[in-house]
């Protein structure tokens, strides 16, 4: 007798975290909105179209470093190329948005400015299908998780690992940055794709779409929450972390870490394509500047500031480090990457949990600590010795 | 995507013919364990070179279907090589490797030859740290281990059953929800076989399984594994004669990756081989 699947999505949530989920919901279906659209401009309590986009994109990012953290920090596998996903998440959302603006372009025509532009007579043959929305929402989830399970799959199947593994997404999401510069490639070259008018035949910068886009950007959030803790409580979130620890060890107890990692790294990625499907539409341009690698370090970054191995911790490192940045970016811009670096340094050094483990180690003090707190986050162990085998004194007088 | 499906289905194939077979007998299926001629493990000519030194050198062994067998040597002799050709992680550059009859070791991944029916404990005690003890025998639970079951599965109670006959056996019921990282030496050990024992395997390996155990501690482990021969195979590499000598099983004397001498172990101890093995030098 099994349980279907929703009730045990919810089942396995225990009550702080129902509190935090329905504190959520009311922030980001109900007063936002209120706060953005009924309240005057000139109420104290009214959100402006500022602070609402930047909190939309930052709800994506969120969901951005979930996806990282189910991969970082449970299945020890950095990634430095996850901007790449996200990046095609928005260029096939982009695609649709573009032909979405129809003849309200400067040239008037019914092929995307930038092919006019380059004298093109005919959309290129990918391009086909990209005015439904909803062969936009299949290429969104396709592309990355088709491109994830390619890479993942050669790169898993030899084994590939660590930091070779980190720097092989880093070289992807580099190559891809160049293709996409490059006008040929019929994505709008170095400008990217922006002026976005319509979703759906409504206007993309009125108020309503704005809320629209943003309560559909804390939906994800929820939805990719409740699925990330679904899976990290479950069997196979614990094969996961003991493929994290040790991962020969878990196929000598008959477990294929291929397949486990493949469909972690596909699904991250898959998410990561899903929040910057809805990431384009709120701040209106995306360029291959987001597959600059960079960009995707900086994911990285997030996730270590709040702590991997929680998802609690992807969140809020996510929603920190980009407050931060918003602000730095307005008070003094040429100083961001300097206080980045500075940021990540100082986690390394003194916050190797992030602001989780600070937190838990606080509360440690005073109360003592429950089960799951307790738990020293998830430091990637190295591999048993033994499956090295280093060569024993005797050995190494044989070998001479 | 086919590629990996189609090793998924391999793989169950393997499973259930192996299951569905036990109880037929002698209709050797391809997969199945074939016990026909008694013989569990065969291993032939087995050379295994690292940069051009042999590791294992021509090395021929043969264990029977429930015997405990006890492997010796000095350090170096290849113990844990053989091991790791057994199982899958280190490929033979000669010979033949089969367990059973038929299943030809050298041509299987690690999980195939796991779920084939080999366990195999590490020289170097390996359990998962950051899990409970009890998740660490979840985990190594004879089960389908594929993504699409580990994602809904969930424990019956007749699962959680041979869990708790487990930790009883390795005294650890009183540790079940601790993180294994925080067991002493001696219990982490005890671990590693309690999730060899849940692994259901026909045949065991184990690595120098009484190292670091207190003399009671190595006294009830040999009594265990008394107690598992006959129903499994097991082939106990060891270096403490007291213990080798309370399995009582026929010993082989491993040297510079081949065979010097097997027989009882006070036939051994005498050996003028062995005897130069160990003392010279
Ligand atoms: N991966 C490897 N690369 C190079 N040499 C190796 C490798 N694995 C084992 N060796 C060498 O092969 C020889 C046999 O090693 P093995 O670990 O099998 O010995 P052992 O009999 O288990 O010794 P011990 O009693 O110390 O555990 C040693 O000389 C060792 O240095
Ligand atoms: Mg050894």
């Amino acid at each position: 007798m099994r349980t279907p699947l929703t009730v045990r999505l919810f089942a396995k949530l225990p009550r702080a975290g129902w509190a935090a989920l329905a504190l959520f919901a009311l922030f980001a279906w109900v007063w936002v909105p209120v706060a953005h659209l009924a309240l005057p401009a000139d109420h104290a309590l009214h959100l402006s179209s500022y602070w609402v986009s930047l909190l939309g994109k930052i709800l994506c990012y969120m969901v951005v470093a979930v996806a990282m953290d189910l991969i970082w920090g449970y299945a020890g596998i950095l990634s430095l190329g996850h901007g790449l996903f996200f990046a095609l998440g928005g260029y096939a959302f982009g695609m649709y948005l573009m032909r979405q603006i129809g003849r309200d372009g400067s040239y008037g025509a019914d092929l995307p400015d930038f092919m006019v532009f380059l004298d093109w007579k005919e959309l290129p043959w990918y391009w086909t299908g990209s005015d439904s929305f909803l062969w936009a929402l299949l290429l969104v989830v396709a592309v990355p998780g088709l491109l994830a399970w390619v890479f993942g799959y050669f790169a898993f199947r030899s084994r590939i690992k660590g930091v070779y593994f980190a720097i092989i997404t880093q070289a992807l999401t580099y190559a891809a940055m160049l293709l996409f510069f490059r006008n040929e490639t019929g994505f709008g070259g170095n400008n990217g794709f922006t002026d976005f008018k319509r979703i759906l035949g409504y206007g993309i910068t009125t108020p309503e779409m704005r809320v629209i886009l943003f309560a559909l950007s804390a939906a994800l959030l929820a939805g990719v929450l409740l699925l990330g803790r679904y899976l990290v409580t479950s069997r196979f979130g614990r094969v996961l972390t003991a493929i994290r620890d040790a991962e020969s060890r878990v196929m000598f107890i008959g477990y294929n870490p291929l397949h486990y990692k493949l469909f972690i790294w596909t699904l991250s990625a898959v998410l990561c394509g899903l929040a910057g499907a809805l990431y384009v539409p709120q701040v209106g341009i995306i360029n291959p500047s987001e597959m600059s690698p960079a960009n995707s370090i900086e994911i990285a970054v997030w996730v270590a500031v709040g702590g991997r191995g929680t998802l609690v911790g992807a969140v809020l490192g996510a929603g920190i480090v980009n407050l931060a940045k918003s602000w730095f970016t307005v008070s003094f811009p040429e100083y961001w990457p300097f206080f980045l670096g500075f940021l990540f340094i100082a986690v390394t050094l003194f916050l190797p949990n992030g602001v989780i483990g600070l937190w838990s180690k606080l509360r440690g003090r005073h109360a003592p600590a429950t089960e799951e707190e307790a738990e020293p986050a998830p430091a990637p162990a190295a591999e048993p010795a033994v499956l090295t085998a280093p060569p024993t004194e005797s050995t190494r007088g044989a070998a001479a | 995507m086919s590629t990996v499906i189609d090793r998924d289905a391999e793989q169950a194939n393997q499973r259930e013919q192996w299951e569905g077979g036990a109880n037929i007998g002698h209709v050797v299926q391809p997969g199945e364990l074939d016990l026909s001629h008694d013989v569990i493990l065969y291993l032939d000519d087995i050379t295994v070179s690292f940069d051009g030194f042999r590791a294992l050198n021509k090395l021929s062994l043969a264990i029977d279907a429930g015997e405990l067998r006890c492997i010796i040597g000095p350090n170096g002799a290849g113990k844990t090589t053989m091991m790791d050709v057994i199982t899958g992680k280190t490929r033979p550059d000669e010979g033949k490797a089969f367990f059973g009859q038929t299943l030809d070791l050298t041509r299987m991944s690690e999980p195939e030859i796991a779920h084939a029916g080999i366990g195999r404990k590490f020289q170097k005690p390996t359990v998962f740290e950051q899990h409970t003890v009890f998740e660490n025998l979840e985990l190594a639970m004879k089960a389908d281990k594929r993504v699409r079951r580990s994602l809904f599965a969930r424990l019956t109670a007749e699962e959680g059953d041979r869990i708790a006959a487990v930790l009883e056996r390795i005294r650890l019921a009183g540790a079940a929800d601790r993180s294994a990282g925080l067991l002493s030496h001696g219990q982490k050990q005890w671990l590693e076989i309690g999730m060899l024992l849940m692994q259901e395997p026909k045949l065991l390996l184990l690595d120098e399984p009484v190292a670091g155990m207190t003399d009671d501690e190595t006294e009830r482990t040999a009594e265990l594994f008394v107690s598992l021969a006959g129903e499994h195979s097991l082939v106990v590499v060891e270096h403490d004669m007291a213990f080798v000598e309370a399995l009582g099983g026929k010993v082989t004397v491993l040297h510079e990756g081949s065979v010097l001498a097997e027989g009882d172990l006070a036939a051994v101890q005498n050996d003028q081989r062995v005897i130069e093995v160990y003392l010279g030098r």
